[in-house]
């Protein structure tokens, strides 16, 4: 077990916890972005700052990736991590300001306006699909590509990967088009249900519901009759 | 039909599984040897193409995304394929101050392309580098690894005319890409100059040469860019030796291979900064050389 001290409260966490994790454990709420139960911690986000470290020489560290420590002292929300979690607010809003979550996490935070050049974005590179489809999905048919500001997200060499079997996970937990695939009637923006009536895991091999987020899927529903 | 197998293969160009599965067998057990292994793969078909990556993904057993992300992460790499001759022209800053982009709208205009464009007739790819880190040198260009400093607007042309040519063929002793070196031991520094043997009127390099059951001296020209070379026992045609310093007795072995035909590279140092590698298969003029401006 490994003592640290968070917000003033001491507490005990075993070993290999997070920083993140203690202070959920305690109920201090840290707000996360790219951070997802279940998939490595990626610290993209930054949005889960917090302070480590005794005055004057503190520092902030990303809570989800920083392992906790002995005698460790923890603030999660001093004047110092109010301020950068607001900037980190601020420039999420500016790259994507049409995303559900991003527009959640401002509103709990009060950030009302950002003071940078506007733009719409449609990726925030928080890498949360990429994990899913490796991590979860075991495929590995996406990932980041490039690098700098030329970094995009998508499958090698932009055509359909082979290892891709459509199961909708990269969809499920991407906050930055939070939108379910409605196939051919975009407009629609409710799911169309897999209109696709061979998907591969019909043809191939067999995933159970736990590996599939494409529900209402036709395959299926063609196998149950 | 033993004629018929003594003849040299002749490499074709073509990916197949079992070329890309040598590359990575040399490779085998390091855990972090895929820059080596696309690197090899480079070298041996001139870019990475989609079905080589995809050969790489399936014999290494990682995800292609994986390999794809690295091998476009990297400037060195290349996905697209590639001219005979590569020209990358330094941008740097210092460059840039000294007037890099002169140069580089000079090549795009000779070679009639833009950065990162290779030639219709497949001769030249010209590219831009943040630094080579010669900036004292600047503006400063590579072609096909030849490096050239404090270049002019009205240098271009030649280059150009040069790089056709190939460096390597130029045989006149004004030429300036043939320049005599002294090189040593990498690793007790002991100099291999043997002013009791000449080649080309300047002292030879000598080590020891080792192959089969045979072993000797091997001496050759210190002229770089020139291949005369004179040995004790005559060394057979595509043979692979071992070569070893007369000094400390180390082998002269780095990691390299060579790029013209995979056999390893010897490595030695040059007096004055840079290090020199060639091929260790006789017969072969591969060679690099990484070094300070000798001119």
């Amino acid at each position: 077990m490994i003592n640290l001290t968070i917000n003033g409260l001491k507490t005990s966490v075993e070993d290999g916890s997070t920083v993140l994790e203690a202070a959920q454990f305690l109920g201090f709420p840290i707000p996360t972005l790219c951070h997802m139960e279940g998939l490595e911690p990626y610290g993209a986000c930054r949005l889960c700052l917090v302070e480590i470290g005794k005055a004057p020489n503190t520092k902030l560290v990303s809570s989800c990736t920083y392992p906790a420590q002995e005698g460790l002292v923890v603030r999660t929300a001093s004047s110092r991590v109010l301020k950068a979690r607001k900037m980190v607010i601020e420039l999420l809003l500016a790259s994507c300001p049409q995303s559900k979550v991003i527009q959640d996490i401002a509103s709990a935070h009060a950030v009302n306006q950002q003071r940078f050049k506007q733009e719409h974005e449609d990726c925030i590179l928080c890498g949360l699909c990429v994990r899913m489809c490796k991590e979860q999905m075991m495929a590995g048919a996406i990932g980041f590509r490039g690098r700098g500001e030329n970094r995009s997200l998508g499958t090698p060499f932009d055509v359909k990967s082979e290892e891709c079997r459509f199961c909708g996970g990269c969809m499920y937990v991407c906050p930055a088009c939070q939108l379910r695939c409605t196939f051919n009637e975009p407009e629609k923006a409710i799911c169309g249900g897999c209109q696709n009536l061979s998907p591969p895991c019909v043809e191939e091999e067999k995933f159970d519901d736990m590996m599939c987020y494409m529900a209402p899927c036709v395959a299926c529903e063609i196998d149950k009759a | 039909m033993v004629e018929l197998a003594l003849q040299p293969l002749k490499e074709s160009d073509e990916v197949t599984p079992e070329r890309i599965r040598k590359i990575i067998d040399r490779h085998e057990g390091a855990l972090g040897g895929l820059i080596a292994i696309l690197e090899g793969v480079q070298a041996q078909f001139g870019y990475l193409s989609e079905k080589a990556l995809g050969i790489v993904a399936q014999e290494t057993g990682r995800s292609l995304v994986d390999i794809y992300g690295v091998a476009n992460f990297y400037q060195s790499f290349s996905l697209k394929p590639r001219g005979k001759h590569l020209v990358s022209v330094c941008v740097g800053t210092a460059c840039h101050v000294r007037g890099a982009p002169a140069i580089v709208s000079e090549f795009e205009q000779r070679l009639g392309i833009e950065v990162d464009e290779t030639t219709e007739d497949k001769e030249f790819t010209l590219k831009t580098v943040n630094c080579l880190g010669a900036c004292a040198l600047g503006p400063v260009a590579v072609i096909d690894g030849h490096y050239f400093s404090k270049l002019k607007k009205s240098d271009i042309e030649k280059l150009r005319h040069d790089a056709q040519e190939g460096f390597d063929r130029a045989g006149d002793e004004e030429d300036r890409r043939i320049f005599p070196v002294d090189v040593g031991c990498p690793f007790c520094n002991h100099s291999f100059m043997d002013s009791g043997f000449y080649i080309n009127g300047r002292p030879s390099i000598r080590v020891t040469v080792s192959f089969g059951d045979k072993h000797g001296w091997f001496r050759m020209s210190s002229l770089y860019g020139r291949y005369d070379i004179f040995s004790e026992y005559e060394i057979p045609v595509d043979t692979v030796s071992h070569f070893f310093c007369p000094h400390c007795h180390a082998e002269l072995i780095g990691s390299w291979e060579c790029p013209m035909c995979s056999a390893p590279m010897v490595p030695m140092i040059v007096r004055g900064g840079g290090t020199i590698r060639i091929c260790s298969r006789s017969g072969c003029t591969g060679s690099d050389g990484h070094m300070l401006d000798l001119r």
